[in-house]
């Protein structure tokens, strides 16, 4: 095929940025369905109240521990049946979303505040400051995060607000070591001295120079301690020192199904499956945002 | 590499000491503690004298300094639930939980390696894409609904394994799969990324122009150099695992420390939870500690940066 000069203009006509972008967000399943599913998620728990017309707190007592909708006996009333105290299981689910993912975004703002302060401060002043950091990254390591949640939340009572606090304070580790490391490795860039030497605050080429060059890598944590936060609570709850009952957290649902398990192992099947489906969606959105923010830093 | 040493040695007891007052802290967050101790019925007499029995009256710094030095030589003071020294129940206890994270953490070296060189032999093949699938589906897991899941399919269903207890070996298999899988992914991710990168180096091509085996230079030249920082990171997992270990071991109702550290906190018992809180500290620290200097040692530019 001969080559004209429109067919060479084509060649060089190289994508725009945006395009790139997309194609590789749309380019990455793991990110695609982490991102739908996640979407589905946020949509079941904000529209419970739509979805379901029981309440999941109601108890029936004649209607108790129905089986969901593929075994025989199911009652078309309660399309995942009912638990012990005949409370709609389906309600519960769709409610116990909210705790989820109230608890993962709560706890992920909290630490990633405390993280992001520590670890920008450690990363641009260095000397005292990262060194004072550094040692409280290695004290927050050592302690054992399971246990001091277990024993801070059942010492000041379990309720959705002391788990969000508790999990908040104890996560920010993470945060600190990422952004740390962001801000070592563009603290030096060209742009930043260039902004210094025309006399820019500190305050401002840490938000407007620094900031938005770490942010990706923030933005990835986040997704990561998010889930992190819904496993811990999940596991505090199912301990019975997390939230309380009657709450319809999916750990206390998996919890209380325990009892049951050896009859109606669905029980602990439904919030179980839920819980895993959320944090691999999560997990696959952060690790996909990795990849397509950064690709040279895949692991 | 001397002062390298002393310096890790020195955050390492910096840290222990900070974690120790951290945790000692605990007591006092809980309000009155000579009050719980008294219980319900008790007189304000009563609270008073505990209160002078167990030395609450004196200030707090002073309480510490009184603690630390009776733990640093193995005393944690009294437990309010069981009325024997803490130490002595913390070491009836123990041994079972480094058991099971020995066995934890050989069985997620046991898997993860093999899967991440095998990975790592064949970047993009069915293996690398199934050992990547199972990495990131063993991360989202929650760890006691596993136990749960195993329980019923291998207890229940299949009748093969005891559910619970720690008599047996055979009460182990379980606890051991479910705190190991914990730590799989990480290892097998390292081992990978580390085949990857030392089987593009000169001397591998050396070791195949001279026209060693496939199987020699796989094993003899790569896995060697690339192993090092899974074991490090392998310690620090260790570390990580021995805190965890308290929901595994309230599923199979293994009676380890971790179990004791649930109980105790379930019956408001603070000294036994401050010591376990320390000492799962402490053996993270150490872990880190000595994978800390064991990779100076392997490589010089760590000692020196």
């Amino acid at each position: 095929m001969a080559r004209t000069i429109e067919t060479v203009a084509e060649e060089l006509r190289t994508p725009s940025p945006a395009a790139i972008l997309r194609k590789r967000v749309f380019g990455h399943y793991g990110l695609v369905f982490g991102l739908c599913a996640l979407a589905v998620f946020v949509a079941l728990a904000v529209f419970a109240p739509l979805l379901t017309p029981h309440d999941p707190y109601a108890q029936d007592l004649l209607a108790r521990m129905k089986p969901p909708f593929w075994m025989a006996g199911a009652d078309p009333n309660h399309l995942l049946g009912t638990d012990h105290l005949g409370r709609d299981y389906l309600a519960r689910l769709l409610y116990g979303a909210r705790i989820s993912l109230a608890i993962g975004l709560f706890a992920a703002l909290i630490s990633g505040l405390i993280g992001t302060a520590m670890g920008v401060a450690a990363g641009y002043f260095g000397g005292r400051v990262d060194l004072v950091v550094t040692f409280l990254i290695n004290v927050r390591l050592a302690m054992p995060v399971v246990l001091v949640a277990l024993a801070v939340v059942a010492i000041l009572g379990g309720s959705l607000q002391v788990v969000v606090c508790v999990l908040g304070l104890l996560l920010w580790d993470r945060f600190a070591v990422v952004m740390r490391s962001s801000v070592l490795q563009v603290r030096d860039l060209e742009y930043v001295n260039a902004a210094r030497a025309i006399g820019c605050s500190t305050r401002r080429i840490i938000l407007r120079e620094i900031m938005p060059n770490v942010v990706n890598n923030l933005i990835v944590v986040a997704t990561l301690e998010m889930a992190h936060a819904i496993l811990l609570e999940a596991a505090l709850s199912f301990l019975g020192l997390g939230v309380q009952p009657p709450t319809p957290s999916w750990g206390l649902m998996i919890s209380e199904g325990k009892q049951m398990m050896l009859f109606e192992p669905w029980l602990i099947a439904i919030p179980g499956v839920a819980l895993f489906v959320l944090v691999l969606a999560i997990n696959l959105l952060g690790d996909g945002l990795r990849d397509v923010t950064a690709p040279e830093n895949r692991g | 590499m001397l002062m390298f040493t002393l310096k890790r040695l020195g955050l390492a007891i910096l840290v222990t000491f900070t974690v120790s007052l951290l945790s000692f802290s605990l007591l006092f967050m809980a309000g009155d503690p000579a009050s719980a101790i008294a219980g319900e019925n008790a007189t304000a007499t009563d609270i008073e004298a505990i209160r002078a029995l167990y030395g609450f009256d004196r200030p707090f710094l002073v309480q510490y300094a009184d603690w630390l030095f009776a733990a640093l030589s193995g005393d944690f003071g009294q437990s309010y639930y069981f009325k024997m020294p803490v130490s002595t129940l913390i070491a009836e206890r123990l041994s079972t939980t480094m058991l099971l994270g020995v066995c934890g953490i050989s069985f997620a070296l046991l898997t993860a390696i093999p899967l991440g060189v095998a990975a790592a032999m064949r970047p993009n093949s069915l293996i690398d894409r199934t050992a990547l699938f199972l990495s990131v589906m063993g991360q989202a897991m929650p760890s006691f609904w596993f136990g749960l899941v195993l329980i019923v399919v291998f207890s229940i269903q299949l009748g093969w394994l005891p559910p619970s207890g720690s008599s047996t070996w055979r009460h182990f298999i379980m606890p051991t799969i479910v705190l190991g899988y914990y730590a799989m992914p990480a290892i097998m991710r390292l081992t990978r990324a580390g085949m990857l990168e030392v089987l593009n180096a000169d001397y591998i091509r050396t070791a195949r122009a001279k026209g060693a085996s496939e199987t020699r230079v796989m094993f003899k030249h790569a896995l060697r150099n690339a192993v090092v920082p899974v074991v490090s990171l392998a310690a620090v997992q260790m570390g990580f695992m021995l805190g965890g270990s308290i929901v595994v071991e309230s599923i199979f109702a293994l009676h380890g420390a971790g179990y004791l550290a649930w109980e105790s906190i379930g019956r408001n018992d603070l000294p036994t939870v401050q010591a376990l809180i320390l000492i799962f500290s402490l053996f993270y620290i150490v872990f880190t500690f000595l994978s800390d200097l064991v990779n100076a040692w392997l490589d010089p530019r760590i000692r020196v940066g």
